[in-house]
């Protein structure tokens, strides 16, 4: 341990942990994000909003459950499944309509689709901050690298990144549908024409894209206030992200939200004052000199 | 025929003119203040249709230009200690700088990824003016800008709104039917034919970005004379959404649809805001509703009824 330190202050190196753990989030959302854009073509606003319902469940489920531990687990199991029936409805009532529309009009309609999302968000949760406690076993912090504290939960979402990273893979490369999808990203009258339902394949990865989003708002919401407008700054990051990752790229979207996350944190730590500028003018630089994205887009 | 459909339009328009200009003789100074913004709001719409009507570019974040000309009029009036109508040519000529430093950076990307690139700087410039305390104020923003006497009535400030958005909606008309409009359009509908016949495609589009930065700021600065305040989500990137919805519900390809789209949402906004804590709900199924039975818009959807009626007789 010593000899890490002989490089990098503990401030850097615990800096980056807090930006690791931000990176987490930020590609669950972004990969769900880019699955859609990937195979549906939808640069889906209403992404955000999914990931703010996701956060206001984690809420009502925990709360059901007594919070606590017990709520903790509940709402990580079922609060994304309440995203996904969501979805779901949305898709199938509004969504498969629009598949042939340009980009522009989906854009308006996915953001109109965001203003109605939150404000039926306001409805049912009101206007007042929530939080989510965060589970007993997750609470209080350990010391790291000779006295730096820093939050057990965090180290958890450390965790989860990579796990959900893994399932994303085996999901894209090993089962029959997802295999159905890369085939209809790049063709989907193709995948119609030898005999697959292409609605189906495609209501299906939407909702498993919104699923990630809602999962996102989950594991955010013990360590932030649950509140109305929380989807619009995220659904920004999550676009760029993906777009400096490529467009549809899975671990574009990791290698985005990596950038994304560090930049945010380790800017903090140079410029308190104008942290927040610093992931955005990386952005700027990616697609200066990568304008199409950093890795091979499926567009 | 088409003759006397263009003079009965200017018999129109010139009409529309002379009853705004009465407006504050018998309009309680609320409506006058609320006709001053949907004038300037309309103006900043129209300046935004121009890049994405007109030039098909999808400038997705044009509330930073809006943004950034109320910014540069306050702050120059405030902070510059010369005379407060130059803060009125500063702000949309910074607006228009940045119009052009964007327009750069983003030129070479097409559809999609432009927009999304414009967006990120645009939330750049917000994130800036958010943070800046010492100097905007930061999420504050600025309040009880003074004005020169003559703009600082409410009336004055209508008749400043009306004269400007007037001739700045002139000057954007003469320049969509000028060469460099049809160019523009040109363009719009089909970049490699018009590289091919020698117009300079990346040129163009730039003069169109500074353009329209430029009116943006111009409708900015005329939001400080209206309002007298200034604040960040001025520039935050879901006013740029209302602006191309303004211009959506309008129309893209009328001219005067934007003006009349931010007359819609304005009124709406400031009508079912009174009623409902749920604007955004309503705007939203409006939105939806456009998108789905009048993608043309309003404006196209009477034209198109005109046409067809011109047709007949």
């Amino acid at each position: 341990m010593d000899s890490i330190l002989a490089f990098v202050s503990p401030g850097i190196l615990s800096q980056i942990l807090v930006g690791l753990s931000r990176t987490v989030i930020l590609f669950i959302v972004a990969s769900g994000l880019s699955l859609i854009l990937g195979v549906l073509r939808i640069p889906n606003v209403a992404h955000g909003s999914l990931y703010m319902i996701g956060a206001f469940m984690a809420y009502t489920v925990s709360h059901l459950f007594g919070g606590g531990t017990a709520g903790f687990w509940a709402a990580l199991v079922i609060a994304p499944l309440g995203v996904a029936a969501v979805s779901f409805v949305a898709e199938r009532s509004l969504f498969q309509f629009l598949y042939e529309r340009e980009h522009l009009m989906l854009l308006l309609l996915t953001f109109a689709m965001s203003l109605v999302f939150g404000d039926l968000v306001k409805l049912i949760w009101g206007a007042e901050y929530r939080s989510v406690p965060v589970p007993a076993h997750f609470q209080g912090y350990i010391n790291l690298f000779g006295g730096l504290p820093f939050p057990i939960y965090s180290f958890f979402l450390l965790v989860m990144g990579p796990v959900i990273a893994v399932l994303l893979w085996l999901l894209t490369n090993k089962t029959k549908i997802g295999k159905i999808s890369r085939a209809a990203a790049v063709d989907r009258e193709m995948v119609g024409a030898v005999g697959i339902n292409v609605s189906w394949v495609f209501a299906i990865v939407f909702v498993i894209g919104c699923l990630l989003a809602g999962l996102g708002g989950v594991l955010v919401a013990p360590t932030v206030s649950v509140t109305l407008g929380m989807d619009h700054t995220l659904i920004i990051e999550a676009f760029l992200i993906v777009i400096i990752g490529g467009l549809g790229n899975v671990w574009g979207a990791l290698l985005g939200a990596l950038i994304f996350g560090l930049t945010q944190s380790l800017g903090i730590l140079i410029w308190p004052q104008f942290g927040i500028v610093f992931p955005y003018m990386a952005v700027v630089i990616v697609l200066v000199f990568r304008p199409t994205g950093l890795l091979k887009s499926t567009w | 025929m088409k003759k006397s459909l263009l003079g009965s339009k200017l018999l129109w328009v010139i009409a529309g003119v002379i009853v705004l200009f009465l407006f504050p003789l018998f309009l309680e100074r609320f409506y006058v203040y609320l006709a001053a913004i949907i004038l300037l709001t309309g103006l900043c719409a129209t300046s935004l249709n121009f890049v994405l009507g007109y030039g098909g570019v999808f400038q997705f974040h044009h509330a930073v230009f809006y943004g950034v000309g109320a910014y540069g009029t306050a702050l120059m009036i405030l902070k510059s200690g010369l005379n407060p109508w130059l803060g009125f040519i500063v702000g949309p000529l910074v607006a228009a700088i940045l119009g052009l430093i964007i327009g750069l950076i983003c030129v070479r990307l097409s559809k999609l990824y432009f927009g999304m690139l414009q967006i990120s700087l645009g939330s750049l410039v917000w994130a800036i003016v958010y943070r800046w305390y010492s100097f905007t104020g930061g999420d504050d923003g600025i309040h009880g800008v003074p004005l020169p006497d003559i703009i600082s009535s409410p009336n004055g400030a209508y008749y400043f709104t009306l004269i400007i958005t007037g001739i700045s909606m002139l000057i954007l008309y003469r320049m969509i039917k000028s060469p460099f409009g049809s160019a523009l359009q040109g363009i719009r509908d089909n970049p490699v034919r018009s590289e091919m016949i020698g117009v300079n495609v990346r040129f163009q589009q730039l003069l169109a970005l500074t353009i329209a930065g430029f009116f943006g700021g111009v409708a900015g600065s005329l939001f400080v004379v209206v309002d007298n305040t200034v604040f960040p989500d001025m520039m935050f990137w879901t006013l740029s959404m209302e602006l191309v919805i303004m211009c959506l519900l309008g129309g893209w390809f009328s001219y005067l649809g934007p003006m009349m789209g931010a007359a819609v949402i304005v009124l709406l906004r400031t009508y079912v805001s009174g009623i409902t804590v749920y604007w955004a709900l309503v705007l939203g199924v409006i939105m939806m509703l456009v998108i789905f039975f009048l993608p043309n818009g309003v404006l196209g959807y009477v034209d198109e009824i005109m046409r067809k009626k011109a047709r007949n007789t």
